[in-house]
This record gives C-alpha cells, structure tokens and sequence, in this order.
C-alpha cells in the first residue's frame, strides 16, 4: 500500500473503530442517553434536526465568514500601514498584542453589553483572527529580498509600486499562512462570543444551540451541533488551503515536490 | 582642469571614499575612469569594497567623500534604464514568469505590455532563453536564471552595465559558458561593462583592463591592460599569453593584499 492510500485509510479506519467502541461502551453499561449518547441517536438527531441545525450551520458560517473577511483586510491593510509608516507601527502595534493575548471570552461578555448581539459577535470573531493576519502580513512585506528592493530603487519605482509589484506578491505566501489561521479562529471566536451570550441571547447558531440542548438535556443534538461546527471547521482549513496551494504551486517552495 | 582622457569616459570616480555608519570605511581615494564601450574588471579580494563601488556607481548608494561624474551628460545617470545592474545572485521574482520578470524595468516605467514584448523578446534572444519565456525562475538552473538576470538588466539597452560577481556562485563549465555568452553579447551590443570579481581567471578571459584593487579601505593598487583581440574562445583560455596574464594580475593581487595587510 502506498503512503497516500495509508494516509486516508488509517485515520478512517481509526474512525471505525472509535465509533464502534464508542457504541459498544453505552450498551455495555447503559448508559443514558442524557449523559452520552450513543453515536446512532447522534446521528439520528443529526437527521431529525436537520432543518434547525443546517440554519444555525449557516449562521454561524455566515458570521465566521463576515468576521474572517474583516480580519483579513483588516489585517493586511494594517499590516502595510505598519510598513509604509514606522510612526503607525510603533503606535498601534502594542495594541494590537494586547488585544491578542487578552482572552477573548473574557471580552466577549463585555462586547455583549456595548453591542447588539451580531455585532459582538462579529467583533469576537475579527479579535482573535485579525492578529495572524496582521502579525504574518507585516513579517511577509519586511522579509523581501533586499537586492531585490535595490533593483526596484535603480529603476526609480514608486513606494506605492514596491509595495505593490514586490512587497505584496513577495509577502504572498506569509499572508496565506496568516489566513489559513485566522480562518479557524474567526469560527473560535463567534463560537464563544454566541456561547458567553448564551440564553440571554437572541441567537440561532451552532453554538448557540450547543448552550441550548446543554440547557435542555438534549445531548444527541448537542453532540450533532458539536459534529457540525468541527465539520465547518475542517472544511474551512480544507478551502483556505486550497486557495493557498492554487496561489502558490506555480512558485513557492512550500509547494514544491522533493522528486521536482 | 580635466585631462583629455575623461571626455571619452562614461563614468568618472574621483576620489570616492565610502564610510558605513557602522564606522567601517571601505573604500578611500578610489579614482576611476570608465571609458564608453569599455569592458573593465574590478578585481580584489572579498571585502574589498569592489561591490560598494559598484552599488555608489549605480546610485544604489551614497558615497561619504568624493564624486562620480558623468562626462557625457547627467542623463546616464538620472535617466531610468540607462543603467544595468546584474547581482550576485540571480534575484527573481519567483512568482513571475520569465518575461515578466525580463519586462520589469520597462513595466515600472510605465511601458505597457505589448510595447515591451519586442524589447523582452530580443533580451531574451541575447541570452539565449526565447524558449524560456513562460518559465518560472523555479523550473531553471542556476545559469539560467543568471542568464534571465541578465536579460533583464539588457532590456533597456542600458550604456552602462554594472555585474556584482555574477557568475562566483555557479559550477566552472556554467560560468566559462557565460563568460563567453556575455562576450558575444558585449561585441555585438559594444556597451560599456564594468564587471567585479575575486577570479584572477575570470577578469583576465573578459576584460580589456583589470583595476586590482586593495584590500578594505578599498583603492586602486594598479590598472592592467589586457590587449588581447576579440572574440575570445575557450584557445585563448589555454593559450601562453593568457596564462603570462593571469600570472602578472595574480602577483599585482598579491601585492596589493600585502599592501592592505
């Protein structure tokens, strides 16, 4: 079997066997269904609800995707002001740390009084994933070759054309990494803004429905909603990726196969 | 005040001085002149400040004492384009093709396109890569690329190239290739190359005259003429006179370190 048939099928077949033991263990000792359900009533509820999850499936993504779009221009507009003026990145970028390693949840709360619900939300999710953004971008645009740089200088380009003919592309593959990043996080950070608005809140998304079958005993749901945001999660990572090796396959070494 | 050897000269250095902020001063009372058409070496070991010299030429940087002139007008100097420069290494864009990378030059100056297509195609052609032109630097070897970085220096059909030890990082069959590809390149375009290298070898093959220089602060030691007809060919390489050359430049580099030490 070669590497990339075993790539797949171990991790499958791992799957397989957690689900069956997973089965297995619930009907061993009978457990109820309100403490661990088992895998099929999750999929049941997966199926029963579908109406309901796939709603709150799509709010949620649709906040992850506002708040992941926010993050990256944000994040790479900043990032390049940080770079055409020294002045802005000495006075914003304490800032922007401290808002980084401020635990978001501690902040969500406090969003959830200044701002309407989807607003926090949004605001949660472009906190966390604004800073890899910003952090990769501006490291990307400050690590241009700088012979390079020299050549732009002889032929007497502009500012705005180093920054975008070389700076950009050259920095290309860092911001990539950066939203690769910030794609997970944006959906970490609407989770947990919608979790700490809990039932206070007027809120439909996964998360939401997380707090709410918690609330009820409903765990078959909650396992389901669970099953859905790591889904969305994975499917997020799969795209970003993508769209980094579709950028970057022509060029980038990271890109490149050992037997090229 | 001028004598009558600088109205034929492209490039005059007089005097150029070059202290970095570090405090290091590497080049001191460096005079040059750089007659039009001229193949010309700087020749001196690492750390000479041959490349300084070159990047000061270019106006890549500011020298701290002394001037260059122009004797032919400021336009060499201030005029995009009518400057080359090849650097050490072969400095791509990676995420651009060939010709795009050959068009930089032309693109930043506002040439659209489809003019510069005629002008990429014929540096190309010098180099031998027309069949190159949608590679990425990537998919090339190491001369190719060096090739590429010449092509693109060439696109403006710059009067003064300036090489920065272009050829030091490749394999010996590569470089005596480009040596000679660059020759037959100069013979037919006759600018004016001023080329740095640490290669005794390598600056007595190419040039009509060698300035070996001193070790940092980096001067002039002595100019030697290589009045060997062109074209080259890989007989001159082997032939006597090339070897009585490359003794005369190797015991005037050696001196010269003795100098500096």
């Amino acid at each position: 079997m070669n590497e990339r048939v075993l790539r797949t099928a171990l991790p499958a077949l791992l799957l397989v066997v957690v689900i069956v033991a997973w089965d297995a263990v619930v009907r061993l000792f009978a457990i109820p269904a309100y403490v661990l359900p088992s895998p099929g009533l999750v999929f049941g509820a997966l199926i029963e609800d579908r109406a309901l999850l796939f709603h709150s499936l799509l709010v949620t993504l649709g906040l992850t995707f506002e708040g992941f779009a926010l993050a990256a221009v944000g994040g790479i507009v900043l990032a390049m002001a940080f770079n055409q003026w020294r002045l802005v990145e000495y006075s914003f970028y304490p800032y922007a740390v401290i808002l980084q390693v401020t635990p978001v949840v501690a902040i969500a709360p406090l969003l959830l009084i200044y701002l309407p619900q989807h607003l926090a939300v949004l605001a949660c999710a472009w906190i966390v994933a604004f800073f890899p953004v910003l952090a990769n971008t501006t490291l990307g645009l400050s690590s241009v070759d700088h012979n390079l740089i020299a050549l732009f200088d002889l032929y007497k380009a502009s500012r705005w054309q180093v920054l975008v003919r070389l700076k950009l592309p050259a920095a290309l593959p860092q911001i990539l990494a950066g939203l690769r990043i910030a794609g997970g996080l944006s959906l970490i950070g609407a989770v947990v803004a919608e979790i700490a608005a809990g039932s206070a809140g007027a809120g439909s998304g996964l998360a939401y429905r997380i707090a709410e079958s918690g609330y009820r005993l409903n765990i078959p749901r909650m396992f389901a909603a669970l099953l859905l945001l790591s889904l969305a999660g994975v499917a997020i990572f799969l795209v970003l990726s993508a769209l980094s090796h579709l950028m970057l396959r022509r060029w980038h070494e990271s890109e490149l196969r050992p037997d090229n | 005040m001028a004598p009558p050897n600088h109205l034929n000269s492209i490039v005059s250095l007089r005097d150029v001085g070059k202290t970095f902020d570090n405090g290091v001063l590497a080049l001191a009372g460096l005079s040059l002149d750089v007659r039009a058409g001229e193949f010309v070496s700087l020749l001196g070991p690492s750390g000479c400040g041959k490349s300084t010299a070159l990047r000061i030429v270019a106006g890549l940087s500011a020298p701290t004492h002394g001037a260059i002139e122009w004797p032919q007008g400021r336009a060499t100097k201030s005029a995009t384009g009518e400057i080359g420069f090849v650097f050490q290494e072969p400095t791509l864009m990676p995420w651009a093709s060939v010709a795009r990378n050959v068009e930089l030059p032309l693109s930043l100056a506002g040439t659209a396109p489809a003019d510069a297509r005629d002008a990429v195609a014929t540096a190309l052609a010098h180099v031998g890569l027309s069949d190159f032109a949608s590679s990425y630097p990537r998919e090339l070897s190491g001369g190719m690329k060096m090739r590429v970085s010449i092509a693109r220096a060439l696109v403006t059909e710059p009067q003064l190239l300036l090489m920065d030890e272009p050829f030091a990082a490749l394999d010996e069959i590569t470089r005596f290739k480009l040596n000679n590809d660059l020759l037959s390149v100069w013979q037919t375009l006759r600018r004016t190359v001023i080329f740095v290298t640490h290669s005794v070898f390598e600056s007595v093959y190419l040039s009509q005259r060698i300035v070996v220089m001193t070790p940092r602060p980096g001067r002039v030691f002595a100019e030697i003429a290589i009045p060997v007809p062109y074209p080259r060919d890989e007989r001159f390489r082997t032939s006597v006179d090339y070897a009585g050359y490359c003794r005369q430049v190797a015991e005037a580099l050696a001196a010269a370190m003795e100098q500096g030490s």
